[in-house]
């Protein structure tokens, strides 16, 4: 959207207040990727290091293990580095 | 049965803001400010007021937590006067921009160098292009009154902007007058308690003072001077209901004889007082001179100064600051632009005096009011900008 | 301690925000954020994570925010708290915690004089500076946290003088001595002695700081996958002791018996490649030793042995 479409002064909350919480989901970082991570789930032992040491946060719980959001990965890597039993690889965004 | 008390302005102004209850005091002292927050510490040890007070190790913290508070949704005051107004000149532009109601006292004092406490108006001149609503008094009767307006104003939901309310150093600040006080009851009948809808709030959880890119950073400063605009008519609405209270009617700017006037003088804060009293004699005398007091300075009330002074022929402009380099000083360049699409204007000069702490003497006014009658007549201007006072 | 699985899922600090990949501020902001303990107003100081999380009309926070300046992050925080109880005794406010993010930048230099006013007057708040050794948002100046011999933009490595000639201040030791009731150092990389700290910080009734190192893939010239493995390896060789002071006792937390040589953790960053040259390799030693002479300091306030 050009500058010209975007709200103007009249319609906008005063003093630049943003009133919706959280509302940075809707900009989806997962396109800054040049790689992706892959969980080997029989692999993961659900210890949820890469949970904690994600910086979006893109690792989800997921029952006992979990799973990335691809949405918002940026393909840091500190997943993979982290991960205790190596189940995380790092492959090259777009390839097959 | 009215009371009065004997206050300096410093005194009047930590009384009104007493009386108002007020949440949060942040203040850092300085001469010739200091009073106020030592009064306002006094009424705190003493159980007086339940305010927190923040006794910050600088201004630029004052209005750093005066802000954080004021974002609570809290009622907030603070006081200072030149080096630490200009040392919280950063802050002063957020404050407005995050539409937070501070009132703030500030004892015009002179900015160094050289290091000088008197009093002058250079300080608020320098953070004239802040945002803030800016109120010059002329004694601690107008301090006291004017800063029981100033949070009504501040606070109104279409305007959401903070307030300085000036008094002269030591002129006015120092000086000792019988000071007309209202009960606590009638004050706080008159001013309620502060209700905002934005605030720091864990049940509505907002993000305060984002980064806004070039997309939107124009439009929050375009909100602002829409809520400036809505000043001048709040101002002579909450002076109304004041007068109703008091008996003593505020507005944006007050004229002494000017009606019938062919000149008149034009100023701020004190020199109004002596400017009167010389007009008065000269009245006696036959000359028709008058005197225009500007009480709101910002915003400047360009159309209510334009009716006032349609008529007279000139106008000596009376600057207790100036601004190095610029065609006027700072009241004379808003006289002059309030002014220049008139088709038929009065002829303007501006006088620079008093800096410093530099005494105007009825002497020194009586000769302007002379310099002025003389454009009057003639329809020339000696000087465009003349300094009165200085030892050349 | 704390236990992984049993943290509380819900994230106060949402995706989507601009930080570099492999970013220590969001993960020092997480984790911090997962030791919350009710409802939490955040104070922040202007700088990449201020930056990165704000930009309008888009915010990471869920829980209220405010940034107002670079220096005054802890002046800000001490007009919150102090509004807070006056609206409690209004019979209006709610109980809230207070916790003001700020970079190294916003603590140690510019901020130190409001956070000096805050720890002085006792606010109950937590000051928690995410050090990442330089001012990184404006392009990697240096700062007083900036370590000897680092390349800064501003203490660049010149074919005179190696990067930064100054050692890093004791941010940690000047939060001491002001009386404070807790200050500690942390990292990211060892996330259940930093959350630990934070929770215990927070439940201080007065000021309260952690300092805790973030390394920043961008200024420290790594890949972005070892950010956790940096701070690690700071941790390792003894660079960067993980301590605490309570009311002016120090405590080690983490002890390291076998040393990494400091080598390994200078030569793992572009920011230090410079002093791999003939000329500057004294410069190493310079380090070690103060390394060396650190640790024993803090050892012998910590009363361990070996101090």
């Amino acid at each position: 959207m050009s500058t010209k479409e975007k709200p103007g002064w009249k319609s906008l909350p005063i003093a630049a207040i943003i009133p919706e919480p959280g509302s940075s989901m809707k900009y989806k970082t997962g396109d800054w990727r040049a790689f992706r991570p892959i969980i080997d789930l029989e692999k993961c032992t659900g210890c949820l290091l890469c949970w904690i040491y994600c910086p979006e946060p893109a690792i989800l719980q997921m029952e006992k293990k979990v799973k990335v959001n691809y949405d918002f990965c940026k393909g840091c890597g500190i997943c993979a580095a982290e991960c205790p039993v190596k189940a995380i690889t790092m492959a090259e965004e777009g390839a097959k | 049965m009215k009371k009065v008390l004997g206050l300096t302005g410093n005194e009047a102004v930590a009384l009104a803001a007493k009386q108002c209850d007020v949440d949060v005091v942040s203040a850092y002292p300085i001469t010739p400010q200091t009073i106020m927050v030592e009064k306002f510490s006094e009424y705190v040890a003493n159980g007086e007021v339940k305010t927190e007070f923040i006794n910050v190790e600088s201004e630029h913290s004052a209005m750093s937590a005066c802000v954080g508070a004021s974002l609570t949704g809290a009622r907030v005051f603070t006081a200072t006067a030149s080096q630490g107004l200009a040392l919280m000149h950063e802050m002063m532009y957020i404050a407005s921009a995050l539409r937070c109601p501070i009132v703030m006292g500030v004892a015009n004092r002179a900015l160094s160098a050289p290091i000088n406490i008197h009093g002058d108006h250079s300080d608020m001149m320098g953070s004239r292009d802040c945002g803030w609503i800016q109120v010059y008094v002329e004694n601690s009767q107008e301090a006291y009154d004017s800063v029981i307006q100033a949070f009504k104003i501040a606070e109104d939901p279409e305007v959401l902007l903070p307030i300085t309310v000036n008094l002269d150093g030591f002129i006015i600040s120092h000086c000792m007058e019988g000071v007309e006080v209202l009960e606590d009851d009638a004050v706080k009948k008159f001013l309620p308690e502060r209700k905002t809808d934005f605030k720091i709030d864990p049940d509505k959880p907002l993000t305060i003072g984002p980064l806004c890119l070039p997309d939107f950073y124009f439009e929050f400063k375009r909100q602002q001077e829409e809520a400036m605009k809505n000043v001048p008519s709040k101002v002579k609405k909450v002076g109304i209901e004041f007068g109703r209270l008091t008996g003593r009617t505020y507005d944006v700017l007050h004229t002494y004889h000017v009606e019938d006037a062919d000149a008149a003088i034009v100023c701020l804060g004190s020199t109004a007082g002596t400017a009167r009293a010389i007009a008065e004699k000269m009245r006696k005398e036959g000359e028709k001179v008058g005197v225009v007091k500007v009480m709101l300075y910002r915003p400047f009330p360009a159309e209510e100064f334009r009716n006032a002074v349609k008529h007279l022929k000139a106008l000596a402009v009376l600057d207790r600051a100036c601004s190095p380099g610029a065609p006027a000083a700072p009241l004379g360049s808003d006289v002059k632009t309030a002014l220049y699409e008139m088709e038929h204007k009065p002829k303007v000069f501006d006088v620079i005096y008093g800096l410093g702490g530099r005494d105007i003497t009825p002497t020194d006014i009586e000769d302007i009011f002379n310099c002025v009658l003389q454009t009057a007549e003639t329809g020339i201007i000696e000087q465009p900008v003349m300094f009165v006072g200085v030892r050349e | 301690m704390v236990k992984l699985r049993e943290m509380s899922t819900e994230e106060p600090f949402a995706p989507g925000h601009r930080l570099c990949a492999g970013c220590p501020e969001s993960i020092a902001t997480r984790m911090a954020l997962k030791a919350m303990r009710g409802p939490t107003v955040i104070t922040q100081a202007t700088g990449c994570l201020e930056v990165a999380t704000t930009i309008y009309p888009y915010t990471s926070w869920k829980i209220p925010w405010v940034h107002i300046a670079f220096e005054n992050t802890a002046a800000v925080a001490s007009g919150i708290e102090a509004a807070f109880k006056a609206l409690e005794k209004r019979g209006v406010g709610k109980k809230v915690d207070v916790l003001s993010i700020a970079g190294d930048g916003g603590t140690f230099d510019i901020g130190i004089q409001a956070l000096s006013g805050a720890l002085e007057r006792g606010h109950d708040f937590v000051f928690i500076c995410i050090d990442n050794e330089a001012y990184m948002n404006t392009g990697i100046q240096r700062s007083g946290a900036t370590p000897k011999g680092a390349w800064t933009t501003t203490t660049p490595a010149g074919t005179v003088i190696p990067g930064k000639p100054e050692f890093k201040k004791d941010l940690i030791a000047i939060c001491a001595a002001h009386g404070i009731e807790y200050a500690a150092t942390a990292c990211i990389s060892y996330w259940n002695d930093y959350i630990t700290k934070v929770r215990k910080a927070i439940e201080v009734e007065g000021p309260a700081v952690i300092n805790v190192l973030s390394p920043c893939p961008r200024g420290w010239r790594f890949d972005s996958s070892q950010t956790i493995e940096m701070g690690r390896l700071a941790v390792q060789t003894r660079y960067f002791p993980i301590y605490e002071i309570e009311n002016g006792k120090y405590k080690l937390n983490i002890n390291v018996i076998k040393p990494k040589p400091v080598e390994e953790f200078l030569k793992a960053q572009g920011r230090f490649s410079h002093l791999f040259k003939p000329e500057f390799r004294k410069e190493i030693e310079t380090i070690q030793s103060w390394v060396d002479a650190n640790w024993k300091r803090i050892l012998q306030l910590c009363g361990e042995a070996g101090g």
